[in-house]
């Protein structure tokens, strides 16, 4: 099992219904997120450009934030999840400064927090927070293994990229283009 | 034109605009572990060669440094954990692909090995030490006969930690500045360097102080070799890499880096030493002071400037 | 006696926001327990409660939940709903924040003059204030009759309210969702179709082949089921056709982006009318069959070539062509949206009867992928003696305008009917205002002040301290709609379904919901025969009886959906016989209603003013992550938008050496300046004749702890209104904004007060 997300640029409105869904879903404190939408515009007036990206932990393959992690908090779980036992954390920020795409944050509390994809829902069968809310359901979440899960259609019709690949953290979310 | 923001306002303290998480603490941390490390290396080298004679500085005063150097460097290294409470949790588990889990291993045997190091010299030092208990006697003894073994794990330690303070920022690819394996020698020869010139400073015997700054002078020639290595490194890499090279290369790092670490605190006293080896006078605390300061900088720089630098996607 | 109403920053105790401070070991304190409301719930431990959201005016259906200690943590959309089919939009999902928000209204507030004439809110107990309120409304009830009360009401929770006005005696009843938003819209399509668009719009974006938006910037316009039809059209790859002269989130999805020169819409719609029956690619047996005046339009639109419009919109001739036979090609699945917020330049009707001609030509009103006919359930009103026929109303303001063609009453109309003139024999005296604020949503502040200031009493409802409520003489403290019942939710889609709204958690604080407020008030005011019941569960459960089903069934399911009376979604489609609502009984493409009043019969193009030298046109419109001014204290949204920016072309950043995010002032044409600094965004997506800001930010009330003083209110630099004659829309569009680098240190006399 492997659990990845698939974000389609080309409906995504940038619209941030994800961060907040995100934010009463997991109780993630007002100033801190853990998914976030970056806009990027190319071009000049009037021939222009622009990708909304709805971004959030890569639950990477290749986890730098795993291995450099001196307690185990950051760990591995079933389908790839790569989540912190917030007990185990010490909050010496190595995984945050291992991490290229700065997916993680200091808990108010202490400890480091970020994207667990919902693993709480998604145990019990249910989609991540943000995937059910998207209006414009442009995020689509599933096990890579199956071929027949959401994600791995949309990643099997439609030509998509990573972020930052060059980091070699083989991360798991996929930008539909 | 091309613009990129956050649409969702994201604005986290310490990540946003750009990663600040470490601050003070780790580059102090990093510095005194250096020191450490080339205080007792370098003690325990002049043991091994049967030196400890013309050697008394560096073998036995100068290593009273490295424990509190390194009690000073774990306590900073505690302030600036957030979930302190959880601080045990680092002795739990060995992680061998987390620096910071061996670094923690490593500094927990080093620290008390370093003490032990010290009270074995205590009585040679200050003749007029009682030690009040006998088993304390005992183990003194024990330990002045396995002197020779006992240094040789000491250079051992020593040689981990000095790499460690390095391989713990180049370990993470995140930061393109720190993405280097020229860090870990790096910091390792200069922190050796640091050893030494705390060494020299303590040192009151002219010939001891001779050949600590013959040594130094070739540490400080690799460190500089190390550096325009690094560069050339950075220069020939991927963009992220120029990138950052560019903060040392006119940007924001430009003076800290090339004035205060590579002038006053590598050439210049590069420079006093050997002008001392020629026989001039110079003095004695200028040196190895500089060092010291650029040492410090060094670490407080790459920790600042590698926190900046990032995957561009 | 007519006091100057100071602007009050509602001052009541308590402590402001206190900083999160960090504890000096990151963990809280010492312990090793885990906080109150740390980590996820899962769902089998929160209890859902039906709620239909009031963020704005979709009014999607959704759960709130709420966990064991009490405590609301989340909102989720009601799957059975057809307006949000289970997904929020951001707004919904952060209307916790609603709740939560520490700045909300706490107590009913009276003014209250001290000695030296300084003028503060005194906290009051709900029977003082309402005895209040009822004095004085029963005064001008005796002394100049009930029609001299205004109510302004905006948002499903204004129903109670209007249900007691009008028992008073009074027809002065609006909302800024009319003059100064879909009103010239409703007014062409009636004219066009006999019939008019409402809301949610029947426009069938879901199966539309090709979606061709003038100005609607859907995706920021975050209405619900148009933002998530649009992203199945994309799916389906329709074609989108947005008309913008900003790169709108709707541009950047589009296959086709004009951008067009502001305020010349109306030469593109008539150029591609030009083209479509020139070409002849209109849909002859639709034209034939129901259409009235195609002769006269072929020959109005003959010289309305794509060469002129090229030379008025700078959009090229052969794009217009190209995206004229594209709209051909697609119908009559080609919906021309006819926009919402459509009150920009005046001539605002007449821009919306060319998109409904377009239409019209397309074939595409009562045709899968274009207009479907919405049904609704009716719920019977809970029985109630006759309302009293009042004998004046606003429009007495307008001896010589009779505006026949309104079909709602004008805020601004009612503005100008409380100001005393020559004309009224008597002005407006009283307002309630509820759910609206007033002094971001109207235009031309300086008439709606000078309006207030000829008022005997002003009464604010409202949840949050905002603008309007500083200006109140009595304010009373709503609860918010996560708090409390309000009239079932029946609104016209393509299935008709009702949506319960009940409350999920006690009303915070001394706040009390609007039916509670309306009944007391009314048992005040002899009106007790319009409120026979005990509490509104009473007449929602009478109500839901009627058309079979119940309170406690609703309970259940938040949302009921009903079949369909008759099978007419479609109700064009096949060409069957069919009477319009028109005086022709036909579609009229020339107007004989407009041509009775003497406007065009068929919309013309005319040229708006344009900036002069260092001025840009000061376009505004919608965040996704907001709505209007009532989200920007919202701490949920405020996190993902904290102020609103003024966007600038580089070109012009250049010319003035601004800087990105450097703050600046904006002054418009009649010199009124922003209060506030504005954050600079230098960008691409916006053309150097204009700039763009989000509507709703540049707060003034201090109470808005996170709000005040954030961004800039397009609203103050709204002073010029155009307008529309035919139906006294509020053209917003036309003002003028120049730069000002350095602070202008206005002395600001309210922050010393
Ligand atoms: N997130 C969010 N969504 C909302 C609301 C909200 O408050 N927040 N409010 C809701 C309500 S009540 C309404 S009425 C709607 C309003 O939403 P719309 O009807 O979509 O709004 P408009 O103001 O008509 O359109 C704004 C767009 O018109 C463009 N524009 C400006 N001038 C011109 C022009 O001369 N020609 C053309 N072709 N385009 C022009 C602007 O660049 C901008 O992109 O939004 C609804 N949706
Ligand atoms: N300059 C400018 N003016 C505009 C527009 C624009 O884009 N620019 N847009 C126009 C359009 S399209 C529209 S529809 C109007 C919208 O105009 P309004 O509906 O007036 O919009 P808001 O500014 O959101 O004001 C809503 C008020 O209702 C209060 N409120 C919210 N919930 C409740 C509740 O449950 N109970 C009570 N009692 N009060 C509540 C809020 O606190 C706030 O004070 O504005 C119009 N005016
Ligand atoms: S909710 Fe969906 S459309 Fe909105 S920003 Fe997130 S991913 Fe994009
Ligand atoms: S995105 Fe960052 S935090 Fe997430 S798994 Fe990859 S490296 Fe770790
Ligand atoms: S901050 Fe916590 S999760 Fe991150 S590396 Fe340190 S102990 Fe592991
Ligand atoms: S998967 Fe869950 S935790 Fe991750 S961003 Fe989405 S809602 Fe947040
Ligand atoms: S569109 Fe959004 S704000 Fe409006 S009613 Fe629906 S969920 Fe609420
Ligand atoms: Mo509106």
């Amino acid at each position: 099992m492997r659990y990845a997300m698939a974000i389609d640029t080309l409906k995504c409105v940038g619209c941030g219904d994800c961060v907040v869904a995100c934010q009463t879903e997991n109780n993630v404190p007002h100033g801190y997120c853990r998914d976030w939408i970056v806009e990027n515009v190319n071009g000049t007036y009037p021939s222009l450009d622009l990708e909304f990206r709805s971004e959030r932990c890569n639950h990477c393959d290749n986890a730098p934030c795993v291995r450099c992690c001196p307690t185990g908090a950051s760990h591995i779980e079933k389908g790839g999840i790569v989540v912190v036992t917030h007990d185990e954390c010490i909050g010496c920020g190595a995984c945050i400064q291992s991490c290229p795409y700065d997916a993680r944050y200091q808990h108010p509390d202490g400890y480091v927090d970020k994207c667990t994809f919902c693993m709480h829902r998604v145990e019990k069968g249910q989609n991540p927070a943000c995937v059910d809310v998207c209006p414009t359901e442009c995020l689509h979440f599933g096990d890579l293994d199956d071929p027949n899960s959401k994600v791995s259609l949309a990643l099997k019709n439609r030509t998509h990229k990573v972020l930052a690949p060059e980091a070699g953290t083989k991360p798991q979310l996929y930008f539909l283009t | 034109m091309k613009e990129e923001l956050f649409v969702s306002g994201r604005n986290i303290p310490n990540i946003d605009p750009y990663l600040n998480i470490w601050h003070w603490e780790i580059p102090l941390y990093l510095f005194l572990g250096g020191l450490a490390a080339g205080l007792i290396f370098f003690a325990a080298y002049f043991v091994v060669r049967g030196k400890e004679k013309e050697m008394p500085a560096t073998v036995k005063w100068a290593p009273m440094i490295a424990p509190i150097a390194l009690i000073v460097g774990l306590s900073a290294l505690f302030l600036d954990l957030s979930h302190k409470l959880y601080f045990w949790q680092l002795y739990t588990t060995i992680r061998f692909s987390s620096p910071m889990s061996w670094g923690a291993w490593t500094l927990l045997l080093i620290t008390p090995l370093s003490m032990i190091w010290v009270a074995s010299y205590m009585r040679d030092m200050f003749p007029k030490w009682d030690w009040k208990f006998k088993f304390l006697y005992k183990f003194e003894a024990w330990v002045i006969s396995v002197r020779k073994p006992f240094a040789w794990v000491m250079m051992i330690l020593a040689l981990i930690l000095g790499v460690y303070t390095g391989i713990l920022l180049s370990a993470f690819n995140a930061r393109p500045l720190w993405n280097t394996s020229i860090l870990g020698p790096l910091f390792l020869v200069s922190g050796f360097s640091t050893g030494l010139a705390a060494a020299i400073w303590m040192s009151k015997d002219k010939n001891e102080r001779k050949v600590l700054s013959r040594i130094d002078l070739i540490f400080i020639g690799v460190e500089l070799f190390l550096i325009i290595h690094l560069f050339m490194g950075f220069m020939a890499g991927t963009a992220v890499a120029t990138e950052a090279a560019a903060l040392f290369l006119g940007g924001q790092f430009t003076i800290s880096f090339w004035v205060f670490v590579v002038l006053l605190g590598l050439i210049f006293p590069a420079t006093l030493e050997t002008i001392e080896l020629w026989g001039y006078h110079v003095p004695k605390w200028m040196p190895p002071a500089l060092i010291l300061f650029g040492g410090l900088m060094f670490r407080f720089v790459m920790v600042e400037a590698g926190q900046i630098t990032r995957f561009l996607y | 006696m007519k006091t100057r109403r100071d602007f009050i920053k509602i001052s009541t105790a308590g402590a402001g926001a206190t900083a999160l401070g960090f504890s000096a070991l990151g963990a809280k304190g010492f312990s090793f327990f885990e906080s109150d409301k740390q980590g996820p719930v899962s769902d089998e431990d929160l209890t859902p409660y039906p709620t239909y959201c009031e963020v704005c005016f979709w009014k999607c259906a959704g759960w709130t939940y709420v966990d064991k200690k009490g405590e609301i943590r989340k909102i989720i959309g009601n799957n059975d709903d057809p307006h949000c089919n289970g997904r929020l939009c951001p707004r919904g999902t952060g209307g916790v924040g609603m709740y939560y928000d520490e700045d909300r209204l706490k107590t009913p507030l009276i003014r209250e003059t001290k000695a030296d004439g300084t003028q503060y809110y005194r906290k009051a107990s709900w029977d003082e204030a309402l005895d209040l309120v009822a004095e004085k409304m029963d005064k001008l009830r005796k002394e100049h009759g009930p029609e001299c009360l205004a109510l302004f009401s905006h948002g499903s929770g204004g129903k109670m309210l209007t249900h007691l006005v009008k028992a008073f005696g009074t027809p002065n009843i609006t909302a800024p969702s009319f003059a100064q938003c879909r009103g010239p819209r409703e007014v062409a399509f009636t004219a066009t179709f006999g019939e008019d668009v409402m809301s949610p719009e029947r426009t069938d974006i879901r199966d539309t082949k090709c979606l061709v938006l003038i100005g609607s910037h859907i995706g920021e316009n975050m209405h619900n089921g148009q933002i998530q039809e649009m992203s199945h059209a994309i799916e389906n790859k329709a074609t989108i056709i947005t008309v913008d002269p900003r790169f709108s989130t709707a541009a950047s999805h589009s296959k086709y982006w004009l951008p067009i020169k502001p305020a010349t819409d109306i030469a593109l719609l008539l150029a591609w009318i030009h083209v479509i029956i020139n070409e002849e690619l209109y849909d002859k047996d639709y034209i034939e069959k129901y259409a009235f005046g195609f002769d006269e339009l072929k020959e109005h639109v003959k010289n309305n070539t794509p060469e002129w419009a090229y030379g008025i919109t700078t959009i090229e001739p052969h794009i217009i062509r190209a995206t004229a036979r594209e709209m051909a090609a697609a119908a009559p699945s080609t919906l021309v949206h006819p926009g919402r917020h459509v009150t920009w330049y005046g001539d605002d009707t007449q821009r919306s009867r060319a998109i409904a001609i377009l239409n019209a030509l397309l074939g595409s009103w009562g045709r899968r992928g274009g207009f479907y006919n919405p049904e609704k359930v009716h719920l019977p009103t809970f029985p109630h003696p006759p309302y009293p026929k009042p004998t004046r109303s606003w429009k007495d303001a307008y001896p010589d305008n009779k505006y026949n063609l309104v079909t709602e009453v004008l805020s601004t109309g009612i503005c100008d009917a409380t100001i005393p003139n020559a004309d009224l024999n008597c002005h407006l005296r009283g307002w309630i205002v509820y759910g609206t604020n007033l002094m971001a949503s109207l235009p031309d502040q300086r008439k709606t002040l000078e309006a207030i200031n000829n008022l005997d009493f002003l009464v604010v409802i409202d949840t949050m301290p905002m603008d309007i409520t500083g200006y109140a003489d009595v304010v009373l403290p709503e609860c918010t709609y996560l708090e409390r019942y309000d009239f079932v939710r029946t609104s016209p889609h393509r299935e008709p379904a009702l949506a319960l709204r009940m409350p999920a958690v006690q009303p915070k604080y001394d706040s009390k919901p609007n039916w509670w407020i309306a009944k007391n008030l009314a048992s005040r005011l002899g009106l007790e025969a319009y409120f026979k019941w005990d509490k509104i569960e009473d007449v929602i459960d009478w109500q839901l009886k009627q058309v079979g089903s119940s309170l406690e069934e609703m309970q259940r399911i938040g949302v009921k959906k009903f079949k369909r009376e008759y099978d007419d979604l479609f109700w064009l489609e096949g060409l069957p016989d069919f009477e319009f609502n028109t005086n022709t009984g036909k579609i009229e493409l020339y107007s004989t209603e407009l041509a009775n009043e003497e406007f065009d019969p068929i919309p013309k193009y005319t040229h708006h003013p344009e900036p002069e030298q260092g001025y840009y046109r000061l376009n505004y419109g919608r965040a996704p992550m907001h709505t209007f001014s009532r989200t920007s204290n919202n701490h949920n949204l405020w996190d993902l938008m904290d102020e609103n920016s003024v966007w600038i072309n580089p070109k012009v950043a250049d010319l003035w050496e601004i800087k990105n995010n450097q703050y600046i002032w904006l002054k418009n044409q009649d010199g009124v300046v922003s209060s506030f600094p504005v954050k600079a965004r230098v960008t691409e997506r916006i053309r150097w004749d204009s700039v763009y800001m989000v509507h709703g930010f540049g707060h003034t009330n201090k109470k808005l702890t996170r709000a005040y003083g954030k961004g800039g209110s397009d609203s103050e630099l709204v002073t010029r209104v155009v307008m529309d004659p035919i139906m006294g829309g509020t053209g917003m569009r036309g003002n003028f904004v120049t730069f000002i680098l350095e602070n202008p240190a206005k002395e600001n006399k309210e922050d010393k007060a």
